[in-house]
């Protein structure tokens, strides 16, 4: 880092660096070169902080397909893609998507004779304008948000991502194809199952942080215990819950292994991406990448303390580097979770959910209550208070993972 | 320079009112339903319009997220074959006329008859905090009063749609 950065760190009140300020500066420069017109220079600042975040999660996007693809690889003991140079030089393939993307963009697009043309079109648009919606209320840093001081932030971006669910329906249905509207009902009845937990986690932050404001939840856990120890949601028994149940939620609403049924390859073909290609097959992907980047980026939001830096001496790092570095991590971990785990059927997605996380949620939620009553505990009392809020977080977990799996195993394989 | 705010105000109603008239005219029923979808974004987006975005969010995450998906369900899981073309006979239309024409007398004299107090954009900022203080403070009997109904309510779809006999062997259960 450079030596102004240091300033903050040392003085005793921290100001923060000049990185830190940086976009918000050199959004404010480039439009200071507009005529002096209030509604123009609004305009123009909000286009280029949309312009930013797409170019930044648009370039993620390209590069995490290549990551993904690199990652498999390596758990399977393969290469991945390595070949792609650019003028002769190969970056271990890290050009593959810009190649990918230009084979999408040349490649026939066809549609089926007995398709919905109109949907079938708009299907991947509105994935990818939904997806995007979710971005705009995330906290990207202390001086960096769009719309993350709205006073509903987190009620827009479920609102925003529920929305998604229609496309893929529209993309199954248009399509006339029986694998297809199959694919489109297990989504929709994956996708609602999910919603549920994902949001009974999310109002335990709310309740906490007193806000729906998604800056004022970042803001309710930016403090330090001795320097050192973050005041992050996921270092409380109900946050330490909540972020499990919401990586398993968020898992299962983006589509991704263990719960990627809707695509299901092996038992029905490609699901509701069977009759897309091309640029349109593209759409989609981009639609889910962006969706599994929006949803870490919430749980990094709601549990992982967002922008704020693990401890107080790491600030000199500017926030938003902070907030993307979480991000990428939980999306990494992502792929860890596909190239692990195999694919649930229906019925125990099903159960997963309504048997075994709604309740969790449910009993976290009054976890969260008591954490939130018995603030003001302190000595004995504040060993009992943790004592309490985890077994209240352990026991259920382990009586009903009890129930739910008698005479179920261990499975015992034998040889014909 | 016009005048932005009325001039939004124009396009979010013939939006909201033009796709609600087209999907009632239309002869597929998912056409419909995803019109009707595109008429609730643009009561969100009125709401938004007076300044009162939980209940734009609100409208969005239930009419967008969850009705749309009950009726996708509904249509899916009844509708045995294709939709024929049973075109209704001419009194089934009139009775229809007069129905709708009986509703929205009905309604336009409620809206008529309802006196608007006064300026209603003092009203327009409340915040998610306020509402919130609201509901949990002053209206606390009412919302609990609606959570035990739809409680009830969700009880009673449970009981109707579950099967007589559990089904057996279902799922398969692994031998040890």
């Amino acid at each position: 880092m450079k030596p102004c950065a240091l300033a903050g760190f040392a003085s005793e009140a921290p100001t923060f660096s000049s990185l830190e300020a940086l976009p918000g500066d050199l959004s404010d420069w480039l439009v200071s070169f507009l005529p002096d017109i209030e509604w123009l220079r609004w305009l123009t600042a909000s286009l280029l902080a949309i312009v930013l975040i797409l170019t930044v999660f648009g370039l993620t996007f390209a590069m995490l397909t290549v990551t993904e693809r690199k990652l498999l690889g390596r758990f399977q003991n393969r290469y991945g893609p390595n070949r792609v140079r650019v003028f002769g030089i190969r970056v271990f393939g890290f050009f593959q998507p810009f190649a990918d993307a230009v084979k999408a963009l040349t490649k026939e697009d066809i549609v089926p004779a007995a398709a919905d043309k109109v949907l079938h079109l708009l299907a991947p648009v509105c994935l990818v304008a939904f997806s995007l919606l979710g971005f705009a209320v995330l906290p990207y840093g202390r001086e960096m948000t769009l719309l993350g001081n709205l006073d509903a932030a987190l009620l827009f971006f479920f609102a925003a991502t529920s929305a998604s669910e229609l496309a893929i329906f529209m993309a199954g249905w248009s399509s006339r194809n029986k694998y297809a509207l199959l694919s489109a009902m297990r989504a929709l009845a994956q996708l609602i199952s999910y919603e549920l937990p994902l949001l009974l986690v999310a109002v335990p932050a709310v309740m906490l942080a007193g806000t729906l404001s998604l800056q004022g939840i970042v803001l309710s856990q930016a403090d330090w215990l001795g320097g050192i120890l973050p005041h992050w949601n996921i270092l409380t028994p109900w946050g330490f819950a909540g972020a499990l149940i919401f990586y398993i939620a968020a898992l299962a609403e983006s589509n991704r292994c263990p719960f990627d049924l809707p695509e299901g390859e092996s038992e029905i073909i490609a699901g509701f991406l069977t009759e897309y290609s091309g640029f349109k097959y593209a759409l989609f992907f981009m639609g889910e990448y962006f969706g599994m980047a929006a949803l870490a980026g919430l749980g990094v939001t709601l549990f992982l303390g967002g922008w704020t830096a693990p401890c107080e001496f790491l600030q000199f790092i500017p926030s938003y580097l902070w907030f993307y570095l979480k991000l990428v991590a939980v999306v990494l971990s992502f792929m860890w979770m596909r190239a692990t785990l195999l694919r649930l059927r229906m019925d125990q997605l099903m159960r997963l959910s309504w048997k075994f996380l709604v309740p969790l949620a449910l009993v976290n939620l009054g976890n969260a209550a008591f954490w939130q009553f018995s603030s003001n505990w302190e000595g004995a009392w504040l060993a009992a208070r943790w004592a309490i809020s985890l077994a209240v977080a352990i026991v259920p977990f382990l009586l009903l993972a009890k129930t739910l799996t008698a005479g179920l195993g261990p499975r015992q394989y034998r040889y014909a | 320079m016009p005048d932005f705010p009325l001039l939004t105000l124009g396009v979010i109603a013939a939006v909201t009112l033009v796709s609600a008239a087209v999907a009632f005219s239309l002869k597929n029923i998912l056409h419909c339903l995803l019109l009707l979808v595109v008429s609730w974004v643009g009561v969100a987006a009125f709401y938004l319009w007076a300044g009162a975005e939980f209940i734009a969010f609100a409208q969005v995450l239930v009419y967008v997220g969850a009705i749309s998906m009950v009726v996708l369900f509904a249509v899916l899981l009844t509708r045995q074959h294709q939709p024929e073309e049973n075109s209704p006979t001419r009194a089934f239309r009139a009775w229809g006329a007069l129905a709708a024409a009986l509703v929205a007398t009905a309604l336009c004299a409620a809206v008529v008859a309802t006196p608007l107090e006064g300026n209603s954009s003092a009203d327009a900022g409340l915040s998610v905090r306020q509402i919130g203080e609201l509901l949990m403070g002053p209206h606390v009997a009412a919302l609990l009063i609606i959570g035990v109904l739809l409680t009830v309510a969700l009880l009673g779809a449970v009981l109707l749609a579950a099967p007589d006999a559990p089904k057996e062997n279902f799922p398969p259960k692994t031998k040890p």
